[in-house]
């Protein structure tokens, strides 16, 4: 495409089919102890 | 749901509920700016909507590849999981991780703490090995097919009470392969009481760990005395700078995690100080307060927040193009491997599957809710007795709460923080406004950092 590119790989509809299986770290147990940051975390499966 | 903002330089799109992110030029970034208004405009109004701004060669070749992303699902899409893939209330949820009140006692005496230096709206108390070695077992009996499991010793200051911390590590491995589990520990310390010997042992058996530093000296000094009053800056930070270069050696990881209060509203100085002393692991994060505490977060400041997270940006796509780059907690973000959308909208797993333990066994839903009454879930010896109160937080989730059905951010925090809103509201299925408008800008800045640096490899 010319006038979009666009930069992530992984839709989130795609992750319905093969995700929930719970293994990914807990949000605050990371550097995160008083808001909630979900997005950053790591997918278990992914880092196979 | 679409997002368009121009930041740094850049038209970025956010397609909330696919989750694609596109880079675009101001032809595209107008055209989605009319369709926002009405995804199903035809054609011709769309062209007609850009009237004579851009010649109509233009105009409809990128009409052409908008249409072809939202033919393919990536703009303009729909919310297709509510209600189709997770049913909350009737999910089976098991335990996955604890924070471990290791000691509610503290030898500093931080202004801000929720902890009340240690203390939780309780007694001064360390946990025994005994009810340390019940938790653990609580841990591995109700975590169903969990491999991983993970602890934090936590705190008031858990150093205080080490020689606990080590004997739960050793009785965690000698129970890992029977069960076969896998724990994850983790360990957050002011730093004062850290030693050769300690940083030994965590460097062996700590995943992560996470050293509590404020920033610059004065700022740092001013939230964080030691209880005679005294900064405590000079004696923790060439321990953590050692602690940090062992953990780098090693390629183990470790943060550096400062809070930011309404007397440092120029943060971004202060996460540039960390990484001027040679720390690479940052997180800094706004400090949670009563509205009247002198140091809180007002919504006045919220502009001069944002302006600081655009400037931590912009220097940290600068140093990244020097080799001198650095991580910051919150502009982390993972575009081709991130989490799923099951852990996107179940929220932060407080109450369910992250419990917070006291020195004395009880269980509550996080660590911000121990001392709270209302909230006491249970204890090691009984297990949870208060099913009702996890029943609660298993329904507590993006969907739960009005305001996230119209944030585009809501896929990045999964509604944010439980404790904030039943602060702030009373409450855990509401937002906290503050938070979430920072949180919104923390996720724009770290899509402009992905956008920067690709831009930078595409011309490389």
């Amino acid at each position: 495409m010319k006038h979009i590119k666009t930069l992530n790989t992984r839709s989130l509809q795609e992750s319905m089919k093969k995700g929930g299986c719970g293994e990914c770290q807990t949000s605050c147990q990371s550097a995160c102890k008083t808001s909630c940051t979900v997005g950053n975390q790591t997918c278990e499966q992914k880092k196979k | 749901m679409v997002h368009q903002y121009r930041s740094n330089g850049y038209n970025i799109v956010l397609d909330t509920d696919s989750g694609s992110i596109h880079l675009v030029d101001d032809v595209v970034y107008d055209m989605i700016g009319s369709l926002s208004a009405d995804p199903s405009l035809p054609d011709a109004a769309v062209l007609e909507s850009l009237g004579d701004s851009y010649p109509e060669d233009q105009k409809a070749e990128a009409l052409s590849e908008v249409r072809s992303l939202q033919e393919s699902g990536q703009l303009f899409s729909e919310d297709i999981y509510h209600g189709a893939v997770l049913d909350f209330k009737n999910r089976k949820t098991v335990v996955k991780a604890l924070c471990l009140h290791i000691a509610h006692d503290c030898n500093l005496a931080c202004q801000y703490c929720f902890a009340e230096e240690g203390e939780y709206h309780g007694r001064r108390a360390l946990m025994s090995y005994e009810v340390g070695k019940k938790a653990l077992d609580f841990l591995v009996e109700h975590s169903g097919n969990r491999h991983n499991l993970e602890v934090d010793f936590f705190g008031g200051e858990p150093l205080m009470n080490f020689r606990v911390v080590k004997d739960l590590v050793a009785y965690g491995r000698s129970i890992e392969e029977k069960a076969d589990k896998h724990f994850r520990f983790t360990l957050t310390t002011n730093g004062v009481l850290l030693d050769d010997d300690v940083m030994q042992f965590c460097n062996e058996e700590m995943d992560n760990v996470v050293l509590s530093l404020d920033g610059r000296k004065h700022v740092h000094d001013r939230m964080r005395p030691s209880r005679n009053g005294k900064g405590s800056y000079d004696l923790v930070v060439p321990k953590f700078q050692e602690f940090a270069r062992q953990r780098k050696a090693l390629g183990k990881q470790y943060y550096i995690r400062g809070t930011y209060t309404h007397y440092n509203l120029d943060f971004a100085q202060d996460v540039l100080h960390f990484a001027d002393l040679g720390f690479d692991q940052l997180s800094m994060e706004p400090v949670v307060a009563p509205a009247d505490a002198p140091y809180a977060i007002r919504p006045g400041d919220i502009p001069v927040l944002c302006e600081q997270y655009d400037i931590l940006a912009r220097e940290m796509i600068r140093r990244e193009k020097e080799g001198r780059g650095f991580t910051f907690f919150h502009f982390m973000i993972d575009l081709s491997g991130g989490p799923c959308v099951y852990k996107r909208l179940s929220g932060c797993g407080s109450g369910t599957e992250y419990l917070a333990v006291t020195p004395w066994g009880d269980l509550y839903p996080c660590h911000q809710f121990v001392g709270q009454d209302a909230f006491l879930l249970g204890n090691v010896d009984d297990g949870i007795v208060r099913p009702d109160i996890v029943d609660t937080f298993k329904c507590c989730n993006v969907y739960s709460r009005k305001a996230c059905s119209e944030c585009f951010a809501r896929y990045y925090c999964s509604g944010g923080c439980a404790a904030n809103s039943y602060n702030f509201h009373g409450t855990i299925n509401d937002v906290y406004e503050i938070g979430c408008e920072l949180e919104r800008k923390r996720v724009e800045c770290a899509i402009m950092i992905k956008a920067a640096l690709a831009k930078a490899d595409g011309e490389d």
